[in-house]
C-alpha cells in the first residue's frame, strides 16, 4: 500500500470550546448529589434488630413505594432475629438451649439490677489467672475416676461387655477409688479441671445427677489443699468455674420442671412453684446439707443458693447470714477469704440488694486477720518457701472483690467506717491496699491525704508500700484530688517511692504516678519525676528489664502532653528516650510519638527544638529498617516520617525549607515513599515560589528554582521504583517547565525517554505479578501530552523528543501478541495533530512552545506530516499482519477502530486518500463482527452531528458511505 | 404367649400423709394388648421391724431372735374384679384412710439399723395358671401426729476443759484448752435444723476440725431384757483447721429425712437421739461432748 499522506484537520479549539460547552444551569443545593451518603429516609424504629443487613443498599428516595420484600420481613426476619438471638446468647448458649429465651431476659435482668457500672467477675477472672502462676508440679487427688481408658480384664471373658462397662463405671464411682494426679504443670492442672467440667455436664446430661454432685463435690475439697499456695487465685478461680455451672443446672433443672403450661415468669414466686418442683429443690438441700466435710457443703450450698426462691420467699435472705458465719469454721485464713469472695459473688449476682451480710463478710474477715501471723500459717509459709509479702498479695483479689461489691454504690458513710475500721486495725497494709483499689476513686481522691497517712503509719513488714502507693496512684489517676493538696500529695508520694529499692518495684510504682503528675502539673514537675526514673534505671541497666512500663510512662506523658514543643523543652525527656536501647522497644516508642504527633499537631511549625527532637526520633525509626524489615512496617514507617515532612514549613524562607529537605534525604535515603515526598515537597516548594513572584522569576529565585530542580534530579535515581521515577521525572520536567528552566525540563524529559526501555514486562503490584503494559501506556500518553508545550532543543533536530521517545518505543521489547507499540503510535497521531494547529490547545505563561519558535513554518509542518505517514504507515503494516491470523480478529477490529475515530478526529478528511482510509479502516473494523454495534450507531450520529458545521460538511458524505453491520 | 404388662403405684402427695389423711393415688397399667386378669387388689401395711444386734445377743441368736415384727396398720380392698384391662394405659384411682384401730398409735416412718417403722402399698394382680401374678410395692411416709406438749428452747450451755472430761487416762499429758458455747435448745423440732454457738477461747495444740456427730439411740425389749446400741447417722465438719480463737464457729445441723423421728418410747422399742460434739485436735486427741436430744414434730 503507498504511503498515504497527511493532512491534519486545522482546529479552533476556541470555537470547539464554545460549542461543546453546555449551557450554564444552576445547580440545586441540598438536591440530589451522586458523592451525597445515601440517606434511607424509609426507617422504622421498631426494626431496630434488622441490623445493618439490607438498608444501606435500599432505595434513596422517599417517595419510593415500600419495598415489598423488606414490608415482608418486617418485624420477624428470622435471620436477624437468629442473629440478635445469638449476639447476645452466645454465653448462654453451651449449657440452657432448651431455655435459651429464658437465659437471655434472665441475663437483662441481672444487668438492671447490677449496672453496667459494677466491674463482673468475667474480667477480674483471666487477670486473676495470668498473675497467679507457679512452675510448681501440682497434684489433684479425686476420690472418683474421670477417665475410662482402663484396660479391660482379660478374665471375664464370660460376662458380657456391657454388664462390665457397668460394674467398672459403679467401681469408678465408689467412695474408695481414690485417685491421685501428681506432677502436674499449672497448664496440665487447668485442663484435668475443665474435663472435669465437661464431665460435669455430660454426667448431668445422661441423668446422673449423683455422678454430678460428686463430682462438684470432689472439685470443692480441692479448694482445702494451700500447698503450692502461690497457684491457690487462679485455682479458686478454675474451680469456681464448675461450681457456677453445678449452680446453673440444677437452678434451670428445677426451673423447666415448673414451666409445665408455660415458662415462669423471672420475677416468680414461690406460688408459682409446683409440689414436685419444691420437693426435687429440698431433696438437693437435704442432700447437701448431709455432705461430710465443711468446705464442699459451704461452697456446694452456696453454687445452688440462687435455688432458694423456689421454696420461700427469705430464703436466700436468711441463708446469706447463716453460709457468712459457717465461714467462720474455716481455719485456713486464705481458704475463708476466697470462700469469703465467692458468696460474695454469688450474693451479688442472685441478691444484690442484701449488703448486710458483704459487710458481715469483710467484718469477719477482718476479725481473723491476726491468724496471718499466726504460728501454723508462719509454719506453712517455711515450709512452701514463701515471703510473707507475695503471700499477702494472694489475698488481693479475695478481698479486692468482696470491697468492690461493698463498694457498689454504696453511701459514702459506710465507705467512712471502712476507712475508721482500717485504722483500728493499725492501719493493716492489706487491707489498705484494698479499700484503696474497691472504692470509687473520686472517694480515695477526696481523702487522698489521709490515705498518705495512713499509709505511713502502716507496718513496715509484711506488705510492700510501693504497692499501696501503687493503688493510691491508680485511684488517684482517675479522680482528682481537692487542688490544694494536689502538690503535697505528689510529694508525699514521691518521697516514698523515690526510695524504692528495687528497680522492679520502683518503676511500677512511678509508672502509675506519672498519670498523676501530667494530669494536675505542669512540664516542670514531670520532668523531675523522669529524671528521677532516669535517675533509679540506670544503673546496672535495670532500665533492660522494665520496657514495658517504661513504654506506659511515654503513653501517658503523651495523653496529656500535645504540645510538642513543650514536651521537648523537658530537658529529660530526651535523655528518657535513650533508656530505650533494644531496637524494637525503641521503634515502638518512636512510633506511639509519632502517631500522637500526627494526630495532635495541627500547625504546621518551624520550631527548631520540635524538629531536631523529630528528626532524632524519625532517624531513630528510619535506622530500624534493615534487610529483613517487613514491608508493612516500611509501609507504617515511612506514613509517620511523611506525616513529619508535612509539618515542616519554614514559611517564606524557602531556602531553609530546601535545605531542610536536603538534610532529610540524607536521613530517610532508606525509605522510598519518603524520598517521593521529599521530591514532591520540592517541587511545591518550586510552584510555590512561582506564585510568589507571580510567575516572574528574579535572578535570586530562579537559581533557586534551578535548585529545586536539581534536588529532584539527583534525588529521582535513587528511587528503585521505575514508575515513580518515571513519574517523577515527568512531573519535575513539568514544574521545570512551569518555572521557565528550560534546559533542565529537557534534561527531565530527555531522561525519562532514556529510563523508558528499563521499564519490564511485567512488576509487581500489591504481591502479584503484572503486566507493565497498562501502566507503560498510561505514562506514555500522559508525556505526549506534556511533550506539545515542549519547545524544541536550538541544537538538536525538530521533534527531537517526540522521535526519540517513539524510536525506544519502537526498540522498547513489548510483550509477544501485544499491540502496545502500535497503539502508542495511535496516540502520537493527535499530538502531532496539535503541533500542527496555529494556536496550541495549551501553553505555558511566559514560555514560547514549538507554535511561537516554528510559527507554522511549512518545514516544521511537512516534517510532522512525514512523521504522521511512518506512523500510520507502521499501524497499517501491522493491522495487516493481524489479518494473517483469525484469532487475531478482535483486536485488529479494535485497532483500525481507534486509528477511525483518530483519522475523524484530527485528519483532514477532505483529502480524498485520507477519506478512502477512514473508510476502508470502518469497514476493517465491522468485518468480523467484533465492533459494539452500540459505539458505532453513537460514532456515525455525532458526525451527522458535527457534519452540520460548515468546515466539517464533508462529513454527511462520509456517513453516507460508511455502513452499519446487519444485527444477524 | 405372656402379654408385657407394666403395672406401678403413683401417690399423691409426693409420697408424704399425716394420720386421718387419705393416701390416695393410681394405679396405671400399661399393656401392648388387651389382657385377662383375675382380679386386682390393693394391700396397705404398716410394721415396725426390730433386730437385735449381735452385740447384745450372740451372732446366731441375733440371727434367730430377732423379735416379731409389729404391726401398726393392715388393710386391704379390692380395686377391679376379674375381667380385661384394655391395650394401652390404664389408671385405676384408689384411697385409703390413714386410720388406726382401737388405741394403737401411728409412728412416724423412720429407717434405722435395729428398729425400722415402714409403711407400703402392694398391689397383687392375678392371672390365670399360666402366668405370673404381677405385684409391686412402694413404701409411702408417714408424719405423725404434732406433739402435743409444748416446746420451750432452753438454751443448754456448755464449757470443755481438760478438767471437764471423763474417761481418759492420763489427765497430766492433755494440753490445754477452752471451749465454750451452747445449744439453742436440745429439744429440737425435726424440720428445723440444729443450731446453736461454740468458741475455742484457747487452745495450746491447734485444732484439726470440729465436727457434729448425731447418733440414735435404739432400744429394743425382748425376752432376757433389753438391748441398747447407739450407732452414728451423720457427722457433720463445722470447723476445719486451726480456726480463729475467741471467734464464735455456728452449730448448725439438718436433721436427715427417713433417719430421724420425734423421739420414740414405746413398750417393746425404743428410738432416741443424741449430739455429740467432737473436737479433733492436731496430735489426734479426740475430745467429745455428749448431748442427749428430745426431737418431736410440729
Amino acid at each position: 500500500m503507498a504511503a498515504v499522506q497527511w493532512y491534519s484537520r486545522g482546529r479552533n479549539y476556541d470555537a470547539e470550546l464554545q460549542m461543546c460547552r453546555p449551557e450554564a444551569m444552576p445547580v440545586e443545593f441540598g438536591d440530589y448529589h451522586p458523592l451525597k451518603p445515601i440517606m434511607v429516609t424509609d426507617t422504622k424504629t421498631s426494626r431496630g434488630t434488622r441490623k445493618g443487613s439490607t438498608s444501606s443498599s435500599s432505595s434513596s428516595s422517599s417517595s419510593a413505594p415500600p419495598d415489598p420484600l423488606s414490608s415482608m420481613l418486617d418485624g420477624t426476619d428470622p435471620l436477624s432475629l437468629f442473629a440478635a438471638a445469638s449476639a447476645t446468647e452466645t454465653s448462654t448458649m453451651s449449657h440452657s438451649s432448651f431455655t435459651g429465651d429464658h437465659g437471655r431476659k434472665r441475663k437483662e435482668k441481672q444487668e438492671e439490677t447490677m449496672g453496667p457500672d459494677f466491674e463482673p467477675w468475667s474480667s477480674k477472672r483471666g487477670e486473676i489467672l495470668a498473675r497467679f502462676t507457679t512452675t510448681e508440679k501440682l497434684s489433684i487427688n479425686l476420690f472418683m475416676g474421670s477417665d475410662k481408658g482402663k484396660a479391660p480384664n482379660p478374665g471375664s471373658s464370660a460376662v458380657s461387655e456391657k454388664v462390665r462397662n457397668r460394674l467398672e463405671e459403679l467401681d469408678d464411682l465408689e467412695e474408695g477409688s481414690q485417685r491421685e494426679l501428681l506432677n502436674l504443670s499449672q497448664q496440665d492442672y487447668a485442663n484435668r479441671i475443665e474435663e472435669l467440667n465437661q464431665s460435669l455436664k455430660e454426667a448431668w446430661a445422661s441423668d446422673q445427677k449423683v455422678k454430678a454432685l460428686k463430682i462438684v463435690i470432689q472439685c470443692s475439697k480441692l479448694l482445702s489443699d494451700t500447698a503450692v499456695i502461690q497457684f491457690y487465685p487462679s485455682k479458686f478461680v478454675l474451680i469456681t468455674d464448675i461450681l457456677d455451672t453445678f449452680g446453673r443446672l440444677v437452678f434451670d433443672r428445677i426451673w423447666t420442671m415448673c414451666s409445665d403450661p408455660r415458662p415462669l415468669p423471672d420475677s416468680f414466686t414461690v406460688e408459682d412453684v409446683n409440689d414436685t418442683a419444691k420437693e426435687t429443690c429440698l431433696n438437693w438441700f437435704f442432700k447437701i446439707a448431709s455432705i461430710r466435710e465443711l468446705l464442699p457443703r459451704l461452697y456446694v450450698e452456696t453454687a445452688i443458693l440462687k435455688c432458694n426462691r423456689f421454696l420461700n420467699k427469705l430464703g436466700i435472705q436468711e441463708t446469706l447470714p447463716r453460709l457468712t458465719s459457717t465461714i467462720r469454721g474455716i481455719g485456713d485464713p486464705l481458704v475463708a477469704a476466697y470462700a469469703r469472695a465467692y458468696l460474695c459473688r454469688v450474693g451479688m449476682e442472685v441478691a444484690p440488694h442484701l449488703k448486710e451480710c458483704l459487710n458481715q463478710n469483710i467484718f469477719d474477715l477482718l476479725a481473723t486477720f491476726r491468724q496471718i501471723s499466726g504460728e501454723s500459717i508462719q509454719k506453712q509459709l517455711v515450709v512452701q518457701r514463701v515471703e510473707a509479702p507475695e503471700y499477702l498479695t494472694l489475698y488481693s483479689p479475695a478481698i479486692n472483690w468482696i470491697l468492690q461489691c461493698i463498694a457498689y454504690r454504696a453511701p459514702e458513710s459506710l465507705l467512712t467506717e471502712m476507712m475508721e475500721r482500717c485504722k483500728t486495725l493499725a492501719n493493716n497494709a492489706l487491707l489498705l491496699n484494698s479499700v484503696m483499689r474497691a472504692f470509687r476513686p473520686e472517694f480515695v481522691a477526696a481523702r487522698a491525704t489521709d490515705f498518705i497517712g495512713m499509709i505511713k503509719d502502716c507496718d513496715e513488714s509484711g506488705f510492700p508500700k510501693h504497692l499501696l502507693f501503687g493503688s493510691l496512684g491508680r485511684s488517684l489517676a482517675c479522680a482528682d484530688p481537692p487542688e490544694s493538696e494536689r502538690l503535697t500529695i505528689l510529694n508525699e508520694a514521691w518521697k516514698v517511692i523515690t526510695k524504692v529499692r528495687s528497680p522492679q518495684d520502683y518503676i511500677s510504682c512511678a509508672e502509675i504516678w506519672v498519670e498523676f503528675t501530667c494530669r494536675h502539673f505542669s512540664k516542670r514537675e514531670v520532668n523531675t519525676v523522669l529524671a528521677d526514673i532516669i535517675k533509679h534505671l540506670t544503673p546496672d541497666r535495670a532500665f533492660e528489664d522494665a520496657y514495658p512500663q517504661l513504654l506506659l510512662v511515654i503513653r501517658k506523658i503523651l495523653t496529656y502532653f500535645h504540645d510538642f514543643s513543650v514536651l521537648f523543652s523537658m530537658e529529660r525527656f530526651l535523655p528518657f528516650l535513650d533508656m530505650f536501647q533494644k531496637d524494637s522497644v525503641r521503634v515502638e516508642v518512636c512510633k506511639s510519638i509519632m502517631e500522637v504527633f500526627i494526630k495532635h499537631q495541627v500547625e504546621v511549625t518551624r520550631d527548631p527544638v520540635i524538629l531536631n527532637a523529630m528528626l532524632h526520633i524519625c532517624k531513630t525509626m528510619h535506622d530500624s529498617v534493615n534487610a529483613l524489615t517487613l514491608e508493612d512496617e516500611k509501609r507504617s514507617l515511612s506514613l509517620l516520617i511523611i506525616g513529619f515532612i508535612r509539618m515542616v514549613s519554614f514559611g517564606r524562607d524557602f531556602e531553609q525549607q530546601l535545605s531542610f529537605c536536603v538534610e532529610a534525604r540524607a536521613t530517610f535515603c532508606n525509605l522510598e515513599p519518603v524520598l517521593v515526598q521529599l521530591i514532591h515537597t520540592v517541587n511545591q516548594l518550586a510552584m510555590e515560589t512561582r506564585r510568589v513572584m507571580r510567575g516572574n522569576h528574579s535572578r535570586k529565585t530562579a537559581a533557586f528554582v534551578r535548585a529545586c530542580a536539581a534536588y529532584s534530579f539527583i534525588t529521582i535515581p535513587s528511587l528503585s521504583s521505575i514508575f515513580s521515577r518515571l513519574n517523577l521525572y515527568l512531573l519535575s520536567g513539568q514544574v521545570a517547565l512551569a518555572n521557565q528552566c528550560l534546559s533542565q525540563a529537557d534534561a527531565f524529559l530527555k531522561t525519562a525517554v532514556g529510563v523508558l526501555p528499563e521499564v519490564p514486562r511485567s512488576i509487581s503490584v500489591e504481591g502479584k505479578f503484572r503486566s507493565s503494559e497498562s501502566f507503560l501506556l498510561d505514562f506514555i500518553n500522559n508525556f505526549l501530552a506534556t511533550l506539545l508545550v515542549v519547545p524544541d532543543h536550538p541544537e538538536h533536530g525538530v521533534l527531537y523528543l517526540v522521535r526519540g521517545l517513539l524510536n525506544m518505543v519502537q526498540d522498547y521489547t513489548w510483550e509477544d501478541n501485544s499491540d502496545g507499540k502500535v497503539r502508542v503510535y495511535v496516540s502520537a497521531l493527535p499530538l502531532l495533530a496539535a503541533m500542527s494547529q496555529e494556536t496550541y490547545l495549551y501553553s505555558i505563561p511566559k514560555m514560547d512552545s514549538n507554535e511561537t519558535l516554528y510559527g507554522g513554518d511549512p518545514k516544521f509542518l511537512s516534517e510532522i506530516n512525514k512523521l504522521c505517514e511512518t506512523l500510520i504507515g507502521q499501524i497499517l503494516d501491522h493491522l495487516k499482519a493481524l489479518a494473517r491470523d483469525e484469532q487475531n480478529a478482535r483486536r485488529q477490529s479494535t485497532l483500525a477502530f481507534s486509528l477511525f475515530g483518530v483519522l475523524l478526529a484530527h485528519g483532514d478528511l477532505r483529502n480524498i486518500k485520507l477519506n478512502q482510509l477512514a473508510i476502508n479502516l470502518w469497514n476493517l473494523s465491522h468485518k468480523h463482527g467484533h465492533c459494539e454495534t452500540r459505539v458505532s450507531v453513537r460514532t456515525l450520529e455525532s458526525m451527522k452531528l458535527q457534519a452540520r458545521q460548515p468546515d466539517l460538511a464533508h462529513l454527511s458524505d462520509t456517513v453516507q458511505r460508511l455502513t452499519l453491520q446487519s444485527r444477524t | 404367649l405372656s402379654v408385657l404388662c407394666d403395672m406401678h403405684i403413683e401417690l399423691k402427695n409426693n409420697y408424704f400423709y399425716h394420720l386421718q389423711e387419705t393416701v390416695g393415688g393410681v394405679i396405671v397399667l400399661t399393656c401392648k394388648e388387651a389382657m385377662q386378669h383375675h382380679g386386682i387388689s390393693l394391700s396397705m401395711e404398716g410394721i415396725v421391724n426390730l433386730q437385735l444386734s449381735s452385740k447384745s445377743v450372740g451372732v446366731f441368736e441375733a440371727f434367730y431372735n430377732s423379735v416379731k415384727p409389729i404391726q401398726l396398720i393392715s388393710s386391704n380392698i379390692e380395686v377391679a374384679k376379674a375381667g380385661k384391662i384394655p391395650g394401652g394405659k390404664t389408671e385405676i384411682p384408689f384411697e385409703f384412710p390413714l386410720h388406726m384401730k382401737g388405741n394403737k398409735v401411728l409412728y412416724e416412718t423412720y429407717h434405722g439399723v435395729f428398729v425400722n417403722i415402714q409403711y407400703t402399698l402392694r398391689c397383687d394382680l392375678k392371672r390365670s395358671l399360666l402366668a405370673k401374678d404381677l405385684s409391686r410395692s412402694c413404701e409411702f411416709i408417714v408424719h405423725s401426729q404434732p406433739c402435743k406438749a409444748k416446746i420451750v428452747a432452753a438454751p443448754v450451755n456448755f464449757s470443755i476443759t481438760p478438767d471437764t472430761l471423763q474417761n481418759i487416762r492420763e489427765r497430766s499429758s492433755l494440753p490445754k484448752f477452752r471451749i465454750r458455747g451452747h445449744l439453742d435448745a436440745t429439744s429440737c423440732v425435726i424440720s428445723q435444723p440444729l443450731t446453736g454457738e461454740l468458741v475455742v477461747e484457747k487452745s495450746d495444740v491447734p485444732i484439726k476440725s470440729i465436727e457434729l456427730q448425731l447418733v440414735r439411740v435404739e432400744t429394743c425389749g425382748c425376752a432376757e431384757g433389753y438391748a441398747r446400741d447407739a450407732t452414728e447417722i451423720q457427722n457433720i465438719q463445722i470447723a476445719e483447721g486451726d480456726v480463729c480463737h475467741g471467734l464464735s464457729i455456728p452449730i448448725y445441723m439438718v436433721f436427715p429425712r427417713l433417719f430421724t423421728c420425734p423421739t420414740l418410747e414405746t413398750t417393746n422399742f425404743k428410738v432416741e437421739f443424741e449430739i455429740n460434739i467432737v473436737i479433733v485436735l492436731h496430735d489426734d486427741h479426740l475430745i467429745t461432748e455428749n448431748f442427749p436430744l428430745k426431737l418431736c414434730r410440729l
